[in-house]
Protein backbone atom coordinates (compact mmCIF):
# COMPACT_ATOMS: atom_id res chain seq x y z
CA UNK A 1 0.00 0.00 0.00
CA UNK A 2 2.86 2.23 -0.09
CA UNK A 3 3.48 3.02 -3.67
CA UNK A 4 1.98 5.97 -5.45
CA UNK A 5 1.11 4.31 -9.10
CA UNK A 6 0.28 6.67 -11.96
CA UNK A 7 -2.34 6.05 -13.75
CA UNK A 8 -4.94 7.74 -16.87
CA UNK A 9 -7.56 9.15 -16.85
CA UNK A 10 -10.33 7.55 -19.29
CA UNK A 11 -13.33 8.54 -18.05
CA UNK A 12 -15.32 10.53 -15.37
CA UNK A 13 -18.30 8.89 -13.50
CA UNK A 14 -21.49 11.04 -14.23
CA UNK A 15 -23.28 9.63 -11.35
CA UNK A 16 -20.57 10.12 -8.67
CA UNK A 17 -18.60 13.61 -9.23
CA UNK A 18 -16.12 12.51 -6.69
CA UNK A 19 -15.19 9.22 -8.99
CA UNK A 20 -13.19 8.44 -12.32
CA UNK A 21 -12.38 5.03 -13.91
CA UNK A 22 -8.36 5.41 -14.53
CA UNK A 23 -6.28 2.93 -16.78
CA UNK A 24 -2.80 1.60 -15.76
CA UNK A 25 -0.88 -1.46 -17.41
CA UNK A 26 -4.12 -2.90 -19.09
CA UNK A 27 -5.89 -2.36 -15.47
CA UNK A 28 -9.11 -0.42 -14.77
CA UNK A 29 -10.48 1.08 -11.54
CA UNK A 30 -12.86 3.04 -10.63
CA UNK A 31 -10.62 5.52 -8.17
CA UNK A 32 -11.88 9.17 -5.92
CA UNK A 33 -11.26 12.07 -7.39
CA UNK A 34 -12.08 14.08 -4.76
CA UNK A 35 -8.64 15.88 -3.56
CA UNK A 36 -8.17 16.90 -6.82
CA UNK A 37 -11.34 18.69 -7.05
CA UNK A 38 -10.11 22.35 -7.05
CA UNK A 39 -7.25 21.48 -9.86
CA UNK A 40 -10.02 19.61 -12.40
CA UNK A 41 -9.26 16.47 -13.66
CA UNK A 42 -10.24 15.50 -17.21
CA UNK A 43 -9.60 12.17 -19.30
CA UNK A 44 -6.13 12.03 -20.75
CA UNK A 45 -5.21 13.60 -17.83
CA UNK A 46 -2.09 11.29 -15.55
CA UNK A 47 -2.59 11.32 -11.84
CA UNK A 48 -0.96 9.41 -8.79
CA UNK A 49 -3.04 7.16 -7.51
CA UNK A 50 -2.69 5.68 -3.81
CA UNK A 51 -4.87 3.43 -2.32
CA UNK A 52 -7.51 4.03 -4.28
CA UNK A 53 -7.28 8.45 -4.50
CA UNK A 54 -5.40 10.98 -6.86
CA UNK A 55 -2.91 12.63 -5.03
CA UNK A 56 -1.89 14.30 -7.73
CA UNK A 57 -2.01 15.38 -11.24
CA UNK A 58 1.29 14.70 -12.77
CA UNK A 59 2.80 15.28 -16.79
CA UNK A 60 2.69 12.14 -19.02
CA UNK A 61 6.45 12.02 -19.41
CA UNK A 62 6.85 11.83 -15.62
CA UNK A 63 4.30 9.02 -15.63
CA UNK A 64 5.88 6.79 -17.81
CA UNK A 65 9.37 6.93 -16.17
CA UNK A 66 7.61 6.31 -12.94
CA UNK A 67 5.93 3.01 -14.47
CA UNK A 68 9.39 2.49 -15.78
CA UNK A 69 11.19 2.29 -12.31
CA UNK A 70 7.95 0.34 -10.46
CA UNK A 71 7.66 -2.34 -13.33
CA UNK A 72 11.48 -2.68 -12.22
CA UNK A 73 10.55 -3.24 -8.86
CA UNK A 74 9.18 -6.40 -9.41
CA UNK A 75 6.96 -7.92 -6.71
CA UNK A 76 6.23 -4.99 -4.48
CA UNK A 77 4.53 -3.48 -7.94
CA UNK A 78 3.14 -6.82 -8.93
CA UNK A 79 1.03 -6.87 -5.60
CA UNK A 80 0.20 -3.72 -5.94
CA UNK A 81 -1.12 -4.10 -9.63
CA UNK A 82 -3.09 -7.28 -8.15
CA UNK A 83 -4.45 -5.06 -4.91
CA UNK A 84 -5.67 -2.51 -7.74
CA UNK A 85 -7.10 -4.76 -10.26
CA UNK A 86 -8.56 -6.89 -7.03
CA UNK A 87 -12.23 -6.37 -6.86
CA UNK A 88 -14.08 -6.00 -3.54
CA UNK A 89 -13.96 -9.68 -1.71
CA UNK A 90 -17.32 -11.33 -1.57
CA UNK A 91 -16.49 -13.78 1.31
CA UNK B 1 10.60 9.04 -23.10
CA UNK B 2 13.06 12.13 -22.11
CA UNK B 3 12.15 11.89 -18.49
CA UNK B 4 13.49 8.09 -18.71
CA UNK B 5 16.64 8.80 -20.50
CA UNK B 6 17.01 11.88 -18.06
CA UNK B 7 16.88 10.10 -14.72
CA UNK B 8 18.33 6.61 -16.04
CA UNK B 9 21.49 8.23 -17.61
CA UNK B 10 24.28 6.66 -16.06
CA UNK B 11 27.11 9.35 -17.56
CA UNK B 12 24.64 11.70 -15.33
CA UNK B 13 24.74 9.32 -12.41
CA UNK B 14 28.40 9.30 -12.62
CA UNK B 15 28.79 13.42 -13.22
CA UNK B 16 26.57 13.67 -9.81
CA UNK B 17 28.87 11.00 -8.25
CA UNK B 18 31.64 12.96 -9.01
CA UNK B 19 30.41 16.55 -7.91
CA UNK B 20 29.32 14.78 -4.30
CA UNK B 21 33.11 13.55 -4.08
CA UNK B 22 34.24 16.84 -5.11
CA UNK B 23 31.63 18.57 -2.34
CA UNK B 24 32.91 16.11 0.54
CA UNK B 25 35.61 18.20 3.27
CA UNK B 26 38.48 16.12 3.85
CA UNK B 27 38.23 13.93 6.95
CA UNK B 28 34.51 15.17 7.58
CA UNK B 29 31.89 12.13 8.17
CA UNK B 30 28.47 12.69 6.43
CA UNK B 31 25.34 10.95 7.67
CA UNK B 32 21.74 11.64 6.10
CA UNK B 33 18.89 9.99 7.01
CA UNK B 34 16.16 8.89 3.85
CA UNK B 35 13.06 9.43 5.62
CA UNK B 36 10.78 7.42 3.84
CA UNK B 37 10.60 3.83 2.81
CA UNK B 38 10.60 4.67 -0.91
CA UNK B 39 13.81 6.24 -0.72
CA UNK B 40 15.50 2.71 1.01
CA UNK B 41 14.34 0.93 -1.52
CA UNK B 42 15.25 2.93 -4.77
CA UNK B 43 18.29 3.27 -2.60
CA UNK B 44 19.16 -0.98 -2.50
CA UNK B 45 18.00 -1.43 -5.10
CA UNK B 46 20.00 0.40 -7.34
CA UNK B 47 22.77 0.71 -5.09
CA UNK B 48 22.88 4.38 -4.92
CA UNK B 49 25.43 3.85 -1.88
CA UNK B 50 27.88 2.19 -4.54
CA UNK B 51 27.87 5.82 -6.21
CA UNK B 52 28.56 7.92 -2.88
CA UNK B 53 31.96 8.48 -1.37
CA UNK B 54 32.39 6.33 1.82
CA UNK B 55 32.48 9.48 4.11
CA UNK B 56 28.60 9.86 3.09
CA UNK B 57 26.45 7.53 4.67
CA UNK B 58 22.52 7.21 4.12
CA UNK B 59 20.86 6.29 6.53
CA UNK B 60 17.17 5.05 6.60
CA UNK B 61 14.20 6.81 8.57
CA UNK B 62 10.88 5.62 10.16
CA UNK B 63 9.09 6.26 6.94
CA UNK B 64 7.45 2.85 6.19
CA UNK B 65 3.78 3.11 8.03
CA UNK B 66 3.26 -0.66 8.20
CA UNK B 67 7.29 -0.82 9.96
CA UNK B 68 6.12 1.58 12.73
CA UNK B 69 2.75 -0.02 13.79
CA UNK B 70 3.47 -1.46 17.63
CA UNK B 71 2.24 -4.78 18.12
CA UNK B 72 -0.08 -3.81 21.21
CA UNK B 73 -2.21 -2.08 17.76
CA UNK B 74 -2.35 -5.53 16.23
CA UNK B 75 -3.83 -7.32 18.89
CA UNK B 76 -6.26 -4.87 19.51
CA UNK B 77 -7.23 -4.92 16.05
CA UNK B 78 -7.57 -8.87 15.99
CA UNK B 79 -9.63 -8.37 18.96
CA UNK B 80 -12.27 -6.83 17.48
CA UNK B 81 -12.15 -8.34 14.09
CA UNK B 82 -12.57 -11.77 16.36
CA UNK B 83 -15.87 -10.29 17.34
CA UNK B 84 -18.66 -12.37 15.57
CA UNK B 85 -20.15 -9.98 13.26
CA UNK B 86 -17.24 -7.81 12.34
CA UNK B 87 -15.59 -8.09 9.06
CA UNK B 88 -11.90 -6.47 9.76
CA UNK B 89 -10.95 -5.03 6.19
CA UNK B 90 -7.12 -4.42 5.95
CA UNK B 91 -4.39 -3.62 3.37
CA UNK B 92 -2.77 -6.28 2.17
CA UNK B 93 0.67 -5.06 3.88
CA UNK B 94 -0.80 -5.16 7.67
CA UNK B 95 -1.96 -9.05 7.06
CA UNK B 96 2.18 -10.46 7.99
CA UNK B 97 2.80 -8.10 10.76
CA UNK B 98 3.45 -9.79 14.29
CA UNK B 99 1.11 -9.04 17.09
CA UNK B 100 2.02 -10.40 20.41
CA UNK B 101 -0.37 -12.94 19.64
CA UNK B 102 0.24 -13.75 16.07
CA UNK B 103 -1.41 -11.55 12.70
CA UNK B 104 -4.07 -10.96 10.70
CA UNK B 105 -3.62 -14.23 8.55
CA UNK B 106 -3.37 -16.21 12.09
CA UNK B 107 -6.36 -15.05 13.42
CA UNK B 108 -8.23 -15.16 9.56
CA UNK B 109 -6.79 -18.99 9.55
CA UNK B 110 -8.70 -19.12 13.10
CA UNK B 111 -11.78 -18.25 11.47
CA UNK B 112 -11.77 -14.66 11.73
CA UNK B 113 -13.88 -12.30 8.98
CA UNK B 114 -10.49 -10.71 7.60
CA UNK B 115 -10.67 -9.34 4.03
CA UNK B 116 -7.52 -7.81 2.21
CA UNK B 117 -8.94 -4.61 0.80
CA UNK B 118 -7.12 -1.62 -2.20
CA UNK B 119 -8.38 1.06 -0.88
CA UNK B 120 -10.64 2.30 2.25
CA UNK B 121 -13.44 3.03 -0.50
CA UNK B 122 -13.56 -0.97 -0.90
CA UNK B 123 -14.45 -1.08 3.05
CA UNK B 124 -16.89 0.98 2.58
CA UNK B 125 -18.30 -0.96 -0.44
CA UNK B 126 -18.05 -4.09 2.36
CA UNK B 127 -20.27 -2.15 4.70
CA UNK B 128 -22.66 -1.07 2.07
CA UNK B 129 -23.16 -5.02 0.88
CA UNK B 130 -23.10 -6.44 4.68
CA UNK B 131 -25.68 -4.36 6.51
CA UNK B 132 -26.36 -7.32 8.62
CA UNK B 133 -22.64 -7.15 9.52
CA UNK B 134 -20.03 -4.18 11.06
CA UNK B 135 -17.49 -3.11 9.41
CA UNK B 136 -13.86 -1.86 10.29
CA UNK B 137 -11.09 -0.51 8.34
CA UNK B 138 -7.82 -1.25 9.61
CA UNK B 139 -6.30 2.32 9.07
CA UNK B 140 -2.60 2.66 8.61
CA UNK B 141 -0.29 5.33 7.40
CA UNK B 142 1.15 9.05 7.41
CA UNK B 143 -0.89 11.61 5.76
CA UNK B 144 -0.41 10.04 2.58
CA UNK B 145 -2.78 7.75 3.18
CA UNK B 146 -4.69 9.70 6.05
CA UNK B 147 -6.65 11.48 3.46
CA UNK B 148 -8.39 9.06 2.23
CA UNK B 149 -9.50 7.67 4.98
CA UNK B 150 -10.75 10.56 5.99
CA UNK B 151 -12.43 11.17 2.41
CA UNK B 152 -14.03 7.78 2.95
CA UNK B 153 -15.71 8.52 6.90
CA UNK B 154 -17.02 11.64 5.34
CA UNK B 155 -18.62 9.98 2.36
CA UNK B 156 -19.70 6.97 5.07
CA UNK B 157 -21.21 10.27 6.89
CA UNK B 158 -22.92 11.96 4.03
CA UNK B 159 -24.63 8.52 2.70
CA UNK B 160 -25.40 7.40 6.31
CA UNK B 161 -23.68 4.27 5.95
CA UNK B 162 -23.77 3.42 9.99
CA UNK B 163 -21.89 -0.15 10.14
CA UNK B 164 -18.69 1.24 9.21
CA UNK B 165 -15.75 2.27 11.22
CA UNK B 166 -11.99 3.19 11.11
CA UNK B 167 -9.64 1.30 13.59
CA UNK B 168 -7.40 5.07 13.53
CA UNK B 169 -4.05 4.21 13.23
CA UNK B 170 -2.70 7.35 11.19
CA UNK B 171 0.49 9.05 12.63
CA UNK B 172 2.04 11.79 11.42
CA UNK B 173 5.46 12.30 10.18
CA UNK B 174 7.17 15.44 11.53
CA UNK B 175 6.65 14.42 15.45
CA UNK B 176 8.89 11.00 14.34
CA UNK B 177 11.57 13.25 12.90
CA UNK B 178 11.91 15.32 16.34
CA UNK B 179 11.70 12.54 17.82
CA UNK B 180 15.06 11.76 16.15
CA UNK B 181 16.51 15.12 15.82
CA UNK B 182 16.27 14.68 19.59
CA UNK B 183 17.61 11.34 20.19
CA UNK B 184 20.89 11.70 21.66
CA UNK B 185 21.97 7.82 19.42
CA UNK B 186 22.24 9.62 16.30
CA UNK B 187 24.09 12.95 14.53
CA UNK B 188 22.44 13.70 11.08
CA UNK B 189 23.51 16.31 8.85
CA UNK B 190 20.98 16.27 6.56
CA UNK B 191 17.61 14.55 5.52
CA UNK B 192 16.29 13.45 2.19
CA UNK B 193 12.55 14.35 2.30
CA UNK B 194 9.64 11.84 2.00
CA UNK B 195 8.14 12.60 -1.50
CA UNK B 196 4.45 11.52 -1.28
CA UNK B 197 3.50 12.65 2.17
CA UNK B 198 5.12 15.70 0.75
CA UNK B 199 2.60 16.11 -1.99
CA UNK B 200 -0.44 16.74 1.21
CA UNK B 201 1.52 18.50 3.80
CA UNK B 202 3.72 20.50 1.84
CA UNK B 203 7.49 21.60 2.64
CA UNK B 204 6.59 24.68 4.87
CA UNK B 205 6.42 22.10 8.12
CA UNK B 206 10.17 20.80 7.70
CA UNK B 207 11.46 24.34 8.14
CA UNK B 208 11.95 23.77 11.58
CA UNK B 209 14.40 21.40 10.53
CA UNK B 210 16.34 24.00 8.58
CA UNK B 211 15.73 27.10 11.18
CA UNK B 212 16.28 25.53 15.21
CA UNK B 213 18.15 22.37 14.18
CA UNK B 214 20.25 24.09 11.12
CA UNK B 215 20.72 20.62 8.67
CA UNK B 216 19.11 20.75 5.27
CA UNK B 217 16.22 19.06 3.94
CA UNK B 218 15.43 17.72 0.18
CA UNK B 219 12.39 16.61 -0.61
CA UNK B 220 13.25 14.06 -3.00
CA UNK B 221 11.51 11.68 -5.94
CA UNK B 222 11.81 7.94 -6.18
CA UNK B 223 14.08 7.67 -9.70
CA UNK B 224 17.78 6.73 -8.80
CA UNK B 225 19.01 10.00 -10.07
CA UNK B 226 16.27 12.00 -7.97
CA UNK B 227 18.19 10.42 -4.78
CA UNK B 228 21.78 11.14 -6.05
CA UNK B 229 20.36 14.95 -7.07
CA UNK B 230 18.93 15.64 -3.47
CA UNK B 231 22.24 13.97 -2.00
CA UNK B 232 24.27 16.78 -4.20
CA UNK B 233 21.78 19.47 -3.13
CA UNK B 234 21.97 18.49 0.88
CA UNK B 235 25.96 18.73 0.15
CA UNK B 236 26.02 21.85 -1.54
CA UNK B 237 24.12 23.15 0.95
CA UNK B 238 26.65 22.32 3.81
CA UNK B 239 29.35 23.50 2.01
CA UNK B 240 27.63 26.68 1.19
CA UNK B 241 27.03 27.07 4.68
CA UNK B 242 23.06 26.79 4.18
CA UNK B 243 20.52 25.44 6.01
CA UNK B 244 17.09 25.28 4.11
CA UNK B 245 14.05 23.40 2.96
CA UNK B 246 14.85 22.61 -0.98
CA UNK B 247 12.33 20.88 -3.47
CA UNK B 248 13.63 18.33 -5.99
CA UNK B 249 10.47 16.62 -6.62
CA UNK B 250 8.89 20.08 -7.35
CA UNK B 251 7.04 17.94 -10.76
CA UNK B 252 5.16 16.24 -7.90
CA UNK B 253 5.30 18.37 -4.57
CA UNK B 254 3.68 21.52 -4.59
CA UNK B 255 5.41 23.44 -1.90
CA UNK B 256 1.91 23.81 0.15
CA UNK B 257 0.72 20.44 -0.16
CA UNK B 258 -2.80 19.69 -0.89
CA UNK B 259 -5.07 22.25 0.69
CA UNK B 260 -8.20 20.02 -0.21
CA UNK B 261 -6.37 16.86 1.69
CA UNK B 262 -5.13 18.95 4.64
CA UNK B 263 -9.01 20.10 5.15
CA UNK B 264 -10.27 16.71 4.74
CA UNK B 265 -7.93 15.13 7.61
CA UNK B 266 -8.94 18.09 9.79
CA UNK B 267 -12.38 17.57 9.65
CA UNK B 268 -12.28 14.24 10.53
CA UNK B 269 -9.11 13.41 12.69
CA UNK B 270 -7.35 15.39 15.14
CA UNK B 271 -3.53 15.19 16.90
CA UNK B 272 -3.52 12.08 19.80
CA UNK B 273 -1.94 13.44 23.21
CA UNK B 274 0.78 10.50 22.52
CA UNK B 275 0.85 7.17 20.80
CA UNK B 276 3.17 3.99 20.46
CA UNK B 277 5.74 3.73 17.37
CA UNK B 278 7.16 0.09 17.04
CA UNK B 279 10.43 0.53 17.99
CA UNK B 280 10.73 4.59 18.82
CA UNK B 281 8.30 4.40 21.73
CA UNK B 282 5.79 7.14 22.84
CA UNK B 283 5.65 9.99 21.15
CA UNK B 284 3.71 12.74 21.63
CA UNK B 285 0.70 14.49 19.25
CA UNK B 286 2.53 11.90 16.68
CA UNK B 287 -0.86 10.38 15.86
CA UNK B 288 -4.16 10.77 14.88
CA UNK B 289 -7.36 9.90 16.54
CA UNK B 290 -11.42 10.32 15.04
CA UNK B 291 -13.12 13.26 15.91
CA UNK B 292 -16.07 13.51 18.66
CA UNK B 293 -17.74 14.86 15.74
CA UNK B 294 -17.60 11.14 13.78
CA UNK B 295 -17.77 8.89 17.03
CA UNK B 296 -19.93 6.97 15.25
CA UNK B 297 -17.46 5.66 12.94
CA UNK B 298 -14.46 5.30 15.16
CA UNK B 299 -14.15 1.61 15.97
CA UNK B 300 -11.95 2.10 19.21
CA UNK B 301 -15.24 4.20 20.61
CA UNK B 302 -17.76 1.59 19.28
CA UNK B 303 -15.68 -1.73 20.83
CA UNK B 304 -14.17 -2.54 23.61
CA UNK B 305 -10.39 -2.29 22.36
CA UNK B 306 -8.29 -3.71 24.93
CA UNK B 307 -5.69 -1.33 24.95
CA UNK B 308 -2.90 -4.28 24.89
CA UNK B 309 0.75 -3.38 25.35
CA UNK B 310 3.26 -5.48 24.37
CA UNK B 311 6.75 -5.01 24.46
CA UNK B 312 8.90 -5.48 21.39
CA UNK B 313 10.68 -9.16 21.35
CA UNK B 314 13.98 -9.15 23.03
CA UNK B 315 15.73 -10.04 19.50
CA UNK B 316 14.58 -7.33 18.03
CA UNK B 317 16.31 -4.21 16.97
CA UNK B 318 13.89 -2.85 14.50
CA UNK B 319 13.65 0.47 17.02
CA UNK B 320 17.74 0.70 16.19
CA UNK B 321 17.21 0.33 12.28
CA UNK B 322 13.85 3.18 12.29
CA UNK B 323 16.14 5.37 13.93
CA UNK B 324 18.95 4.95 11.71
CA UNK B 325 21.37 3.62 14.42
CA UNK B 326 22.29 0.40 13.23
CA UNK B 327 21.80 -0.88 9.35
CA UNK B 328 19.59 -4.15 8.78
CA UNK B 329 22.29 -6.52 8.48
CA UNK B 330 24.22 -5.81 11.96
CA UNK B 331 20.80 -7.15 13.46
CA UNK B 332 21.43 -10.23 15.06
CA UNK B 333 18.27 -12.10 13.74
CA UNK B 334 18.39 -10.14 10.42
CA UNK B 335 18.63 -13.22 7.92
CA UNK B 336 19.08 -16.05 9.92
CA UNK B 337 15.86 -16.07 12.62
CA UNK B 338 14.01 -13.03 10.95
CA UNK B 339 13.34 -13.10 7.29
CA UNK B 340 10.48 -11.84 4.93
CA UNK B 341 8.89 -15.27 5.53
CA UNK B 342 8.96 -15.44 8.70
CA UNK B 343 9.12 -11.85 10.02
CA UNK B 344 10.18 -11.12 13.92
CA UNK B 345 10.46 -7.40 13.27
CA UNK B 346 7.76 -5.07 11.12
CA UNK B 347 10.88 -3.97 9.07
CA UNK B 348 10.48 -7.33 7.62
CA UNK B 349 7.41 -7.30 6.42
CA UNK B 350 6.98 -4.33 3.74
CA UNK B 351 8.88 -4.60 0.78
CA UNK B 352 9.18 -0.61 1.86
CA UNK B 353 10.94 -1.79 5.34
CA UNK B 354 14.77 -1.20 5.28
CA UNK B 355 15.65 -4.90 6.24
CA UNK B 356 13.00 -6.38 3.32
CA UNK B 357 14.69 -3.93 1.27
CA UNK B 358 17.95 -5.12 1.91
CA UNK B 359 17.43 -8.75 1.93
CA UNK B 360 15.72 -8.89 -1.39
CA UNK B 361 18.69 -6.46 -2.82
CA UNK B 362 21.64 -6.82 -0.41
CA UNK B 363 24.09 -5.60 -2.27
CA UNK B 364 26.89 -3.85 -0.73
CA UNK B 365 29.74 -2.92 -2.49
CA UNK B 366 31.87 0.04 -2.89
CA UNK B 367 34.28 -0.99 -5.54
CA UNK B 368 31.52 1.43 -7.91
CA UNK B 369 32.62 4.40 -5.71
CA UNK B 370 35.99 4.48 -7.01
CA UNK B 371 35.21 3.60 -10.18
CA UNK B 372 33.15 6.35 -10.08
CA UNK B 373 35.17 9.41 -8.61
CA UNK B 374 38.19 8.63 -9.82
CA UNK B 375 39.68 11.76 -11.73
S1 LIG C 1 16.10 -8.12 11.09
FE1 LIG C 1 13.99 -8.41 11.82
S2 LIG C 1 14.07 -8.08 14.04
FE2 LIG C 1 16.01 -7.30 13.19
S3 LIG C 1 15.59 -5.11 12.89
FE3 LIG C 1 15.10 -6.13 10.96
S4 LIG C 1 12.90 -6.62 11.08
FE4 LIG C 1 13.60 -6.07 13.17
Amino acid sequence: MCLAVPTEVVELRVDEPDMAVVEVSGVRRAINIGLLASEGVRPGDWVLVHVGFAMSKIDEAEARATLRLLEELGQAYDDELAALAQPVEDD
Amino acid sequence: MRYVDEYRDADKARALATEIAALCEPGRQYKFMEVCGGHTHTIYKHGIDDYLPESVQLVHGPGCPVCVIPMGRVDDAIAIAEQSDVIMATFGDMMRVPGGRGSFFDSKAAGADVRMVYSPLDALTLARRNPDKRVVFMAIGFETTAPSTAMTVLRAAADGVDNFSVFCNHVTIIPAIKAILDSPDLRLDGFIGPGHVSTVIGCRPYEFIARHHGKPLVCAGFEPLDVLQSVYMIMRQLADGRAEVENQYARVVPWDGNAKALTAIAEVMELRPYFEWRGLGFISQSALKVRDEYAAFDAERIFDVPGVRVADPKACQCGEVLKGVIKPWECKVFGTACTPETPIGTCMVSSEGACAAYYNFGRFSRAHVHEATKR
